[in-house]
């Protein structure tokens, strides 16, 4: 019971885990994904990717500028021009 | 026959210049190093745009509506070619063979009558283009500041780039680097930017994607992204490719350093032991003259 999550930037892969849930925010909203997303593409708008590591953890938060998120059968990637 | 002073001299020379190649073949190596791990950690980006960029396009039909830095400007009259070189020199034939591909395909695209105009990265090869075709050279972006060249930079001359592009100056971008192979072989290579080019194979299309924004806004909102990361890429290739030439240059040129100086030391030795023997007999037909 765990999402792939990979946010990666130009200069290097940032992150590549396991984690329980994202909340990426899209450029029409934010959205959560858990494991078992169904597959889904949006742009994010400049701010913060939460990341929960299990279920009642606290949020670890990234900043994010330009960036993408793709949802596929293997979880979560970010593209993003600046991270972290 | 050169005297034994002189040839102690050159001796000497010789050596201090070896200890320079040698110095700049280990910099250079430490340097390779370094390049290619950027090289390196710079791929699942490149890789994963590409994958979401041609999963996209496979899904959008090329028309008058699309993105003009996706469909064209409907001509390729101007050509721009966008030229990427070191700032330094000492890398055997890095630049002088990304600027010799450049200028053949400049001579092509002149014999089939477009207009070849040159925008350069880098300050080495400035000279040899200037002097070819004057007044072609319609911009720059100087990277002698930067010690390594980063994604700002990329992104700052994908930027000028696409601002040009819109302003109508050029209708074709194409960009000329050096692929990294190995430390021995760089190959110069040349990479259309503008209109992008969009991979053939997009592999099976899963149609429950959804999307938001929809298809085309991403696409859009990409497209100038892809630009700046194939220079990026670029900017990386040219910096593992041009320590590659210049650790190869440098040991070839610390070698034939070494030659030289054996050769020397033979020449000087010889010349020592003629003297020698010269003033031996001298003194023995002095003792006999007695």
């Amino acid at each position: 019971m765990a999402l792939h999550f990979e946010l990666v930037t130009p200069e290097k892969l940032v992150r590549s885990e396991s984690v329980y849930m994202v909340v990426v925010p899209g450029s029409e909203g934010d959205f959560g994904v858990l494991e078992g997303h169904a597959p889904f593409m949006s742009t994010v708008r400049d701010g913060e990717i939460q990341v929960f590591a299990t279920a009642n953890a606290a949020p670890e938060s990234i900043p994010v500028v330009g960036g993408f998120a793709e949802v596929n059968e293997s979880g979560l990637t970010v593209l993003a021009e600046k991270a972290g | 026959m050169a005297s034994l002073k002189e040839l102690k001299g050159r001796i000497a020379s010789v050596k201090s210049t070896q200890k320079i190649t040698k110095a700049k073949q280990m910099v250079a190596a430490a340097k390779l190093r370094k390049a290619q791990a950027a090289a390196e950690a710079a791929r699942p980006y490149a890789q994963r745009l590409e994958g979401v960029v041609a999963s996209l396009a496979s899904k959008v039909s090329v028309s008058e509506s699309s993105p003009k830095i996706l469909a064209g400007t409907g001509k390729d009259d101007v050509q721009l070619l966008v030229v990427a070189n070191g700032d330094k020199g000492l890398a055997g034939a890095f630049n002088a063979n990304i600027v010799k591909a450049a200028i053949l395909k400049a001579r092509e695209l002149i014999a089939a009558g477009k207009t070849v105009q040159f925008y350069l990265v880098g300050r080495k090869g400035r000279a040899v283009i200037a002097r070819t075709f004057p007044g072609k050279i319609v911009g720059q972006f100087d990277t002698t500041e930067v010690r390594t060249p980063g994604f700002t930079e990329a992104q700052a001359i994908a930027k000028e780039l696409s601002d040009m592009f819109f302003a109508g100056k050029f209708d074709v971008a194409t960009l000329f680097f050096s692929t990294f192979k190995s430390a021995l072989a760089q190959i110069p290579t040349e990479q259309q930017l503008i209109p992008v080019l969009v991979p053939a194979n997009a592999g099976p299309s899963n149609a429950a994607v959804e999307y938001e924004p929809d298809e085309e806004t991403i696409l859009a909102d990409l497209l100038p992204r892809n630009i700046s990361i194939q220079l990026f890429k670029a900017l990386l290739e040219n910096m593992a490719s041009e320590q590659g030439a210049s650790m190869s240059a440098m040991d070839n040129a610390t070698r034939n350093a070494g030659d030289l100086i054996n050769k020397l030391t033979i020449q000087y030795n010889r010349s020592r032991q003629a003297a020698i023997t010269t003033e031996l007999i001298e003194i023995i037909a002095g003792a006999e003259a007695l």
